[in-house]
């Protein structure tokens, strides 16, 4: 391996030094202002967990236990995809760079996505799929509530058509964790056992920050905690009637909201974003 | 087509038939349907069944050569059309196997054998999808091969499958014009898009003048299956009708079809093209074609992985109906 030069920290802040003296520093860009970069982070954040979740039920095209159920769960992804659209369409309006919800979608790394890990879980068995819909729905539903009573009329409006579309997600995917916690041994044990992995990427779900209190105190979205009651609730009803156990302990994986996620998004996005990569510039 | 070499059951000259036979051969004569309760001879049901069974399965395994793009959409807008479609060819299956239950055939048992290979699906599906161009290609050329076969069937003997073709080809010309779109932005793009659609051209001409079936002018099944109101045109007409549809259609994307011998013949008033290479369709048909294996295995996992999914759901309904009983006493 050639040698390199000596990387000792003066050199090193020396050349810096030389470099920003050859080329000035950029005019100073106006800050945006901070209620519009919460809001902006929001919508990520909810329009994010549409699409990476999207991506995975529609990973299951084709391939699932029964008729009936690929076109139920394309169903599903198609809400999801078009939730993304408007949701990442209002973001892009709100960040007022120009990016549209498709710039968003594919052509943000990793660290810029905002969605809740539970949503880049890998699919694993149907029962594994069918729980994290389960879970995500609970939250959902009540997320989406409390985006209905938004302050902000454009996100009210967007949270009330896709109400209807996860009132109907929640429904379904209830009766399906009912009927498999409460159908044989076995399928007894894999909804168990989905349930089991999946819990530690429950709580994530109702962590708010700083932006989200922001948000709250203006009364344009909920405070996730504020959604765990709902949420508790339902999943009592649904899973003591799946004969289901609520695992114990509380302890949460955190970050997606942050844009710290598991491993498995950057694959997620490799494949998602792989033709747009490909062909900078061309349109489809 | 859908449903390529159905060997038809019974061909009977009309002196050897019962006075039943003649009487239900009458009705199909006279532009009557057949329902399911109706009387019909064993071999018009059987073949129905194998016809049928083999569309619904073509609609099934055609899910998945376009499934394998979902994932890689180009855009949101472009996932959703795609998705939904693919849907939509799920959905076209469950009419064809409900069509194929009033004939006294269950689903299940259908993708029985078609799991354990004694059921084909059409030649198309055996083909990969490499390229987003594909999405464009199997739209415009294997939704609109389809099309051509489906049109006339919707005039079929038997009711339910009269009916279910009347559903499907409605969206079948929808999924036609979206996959023609795709084409249309691909070669209105940038050159490397270009050079993809005219690539997808290339890969899926010939095998989608093969979805017709081989030339059917001596086969015995297809005079049977014709007279029976099965089988409407000969798989000549059809393959004639769909290169000179999509002749012109190519032209206009500025695509060149892969036939240099390709010319319009004003005499017959259509187009004079080649055949595709026939052993190639046989050999894709006896199982050896790119993606065979691939497909049934795809198929076969998700019924075997579903299993504890079905029986699970099974074993609910049965506990909730005793529960029921229970509670009724
Ligand atoms: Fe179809
Ligand atoms: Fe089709
Ligand atoms: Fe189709």
């Amino acid at each position: 391996m050639p040698s390199l030069p000596d990387m000792t920290t003066p050199q090193v802040a020396e050349l810096a030094r030389q470099q920003a003296q050859a080329h000035p520093a950029h005019p100073t860009v106006p800050q945006p202002d901070e209620g519009q970069e919460a809001l902006f982070e929001t919508l990520l954040r909810i329009g994010d967990s549409a699409l990476v979740l999207g991506h995975r039920v529609s990973e299951w095209c084709g391939h699932s236990p029964a008729l009936e159920e690929d076109i139920a769960l394309a169903n599903v992804a198609l809400d999801l995809i078009g939730q993304t659209q408007l949701w990442l369409g209002l973001a892009g309006e709100v960040e007022g760079q120009g990016r549209t919800a498709d710039d968003l979608a594919y052509l943000r790394d990793a660290w810029d996505f905002r969605n809740l890990l539970i949503c880049e879980r890998p699919n694993g068995d149907f029962g594994h799929t069918l729980m994290r819909q389960f879970l995500f729905d609970a939250w959902h539903h009540e997320m989406l509530k409390g985006l209905a009573a938004s302050s902000d009329p454009r996100l009210a409006e967007i949270a009330a058509k896709a109400g209807k579309e996860v009132a109907y997600h929640l429904e379904r995917s209830s009766d399906l964790v009912v009927r498999l916690g409460d159908g044989t041994g076995e399928s007894h044990r894999r909804m168990q056992q989905a349930l089991d992995a999946l819990w530690p990427y429950a709580g994530e779900m109702f962590l708010g920050d700083d932006k989200d209190a922001q948000m709250a105190a203006r009364g344009i979205a909920p405070d996730p905690a504020s959604l765990r009651a709902g949420w508790d609730a339902t999943l009592r009803h649904v899973l003591t009637e799946a004969t289901l156990q609520i695992p114990e302990g509380d302890f949460s994986h955190k970050g997606g909201r942050q844009g710290i996620h598991t491993e498995q998004l950057g694959y997620i996005l490799a494949e998602m974003q792989f033709l747009q990569r490909a062909y900078p510039g061309a349109s489809w | 087509m859908y449903a390529q070499l159905v060997k038809s059951e019974g061909t009977k000259a009309r002196e050897e038939m019962t006075p039943e036979e003649i009487a239900f051969q009458e009705r199909i004569d006279r532009g009557e349907k057949i329902e399911p309760k109706e009387w019909m001879p064993e071999g018009y049901r059987k073949t129905l069944v194998r016809q049928i069974g083999q569309h619904a399965h073509s609609e099934i395994v055609g899910q998945l050569p376009e499934g394998n793009w979902i994932t890689r959409a180009p855009t949101l807008e472009r996932k959703a059309i795609l998705l939904a479609k693919v849907q939509d060819e799920a959905g076209h299956g469950l009419y064809l196997y409900s069509a194929a239950e009033t004939l006294g055939v269950s689903r299940d048992e259908l993708m029985k054998l078609l799991h354990a290979g004694k059921m084909k699906y059409s030649s198309i599906f055996n083909y990969p999808t490499l390229t987003w161009a594909d999405m464009g290609a199997v739209g415009w050329l294997v939704d609109g091969a389809a099309i051509m076969n489906q049109v006339p069937l919707q005039r079929t003997s038997y009711g339910p499958y009269s009916r279910a073709m009347i559903r499907i080809c409605k969206e079948e010309s929808f999924h036609q014009r979206q996959g023609y779109a795709v084409m249309m932005k691909l070669a209105q793009g940038t050159p490397a898009q270009k050079r993809m659609a005219q690539d997808a051209l290339n890969r899926f001409w010939y095998p989608s003048l093969m979805m017709f079936g081989p030339s059917d002018k001596d086969s015995v099944h297809s005079a049977q299956s014709m007279a029976w109101k099965i089988k409407i045109n000969t798989n000549d007409e059809l393959r004639q009708k769909f290169v000179d549809q999509t002749v012109p259609q190519a032209e206009y994307l500025g695509l060149t079809v892969p036939d240099p011998d390709l010319k319009w013949n004003e005499e017959k008033g259509g187009y004079d093209f080649s055949e595709p290479d026939w052993s190639e369709f046989f050999d894709v048909i006896a199982g050896n074609g790119p993606c065979n294996k691939d497909r049934l295995g795809a198929r076969v996992k998700a019924w075997e992985d579903g299993a504890w999914f079905r029986d699970g759901l099974m074993a609910h309904a049965e506990k909730a109906a005793a529960r029921r009983a229970q509670a009724a006493e």
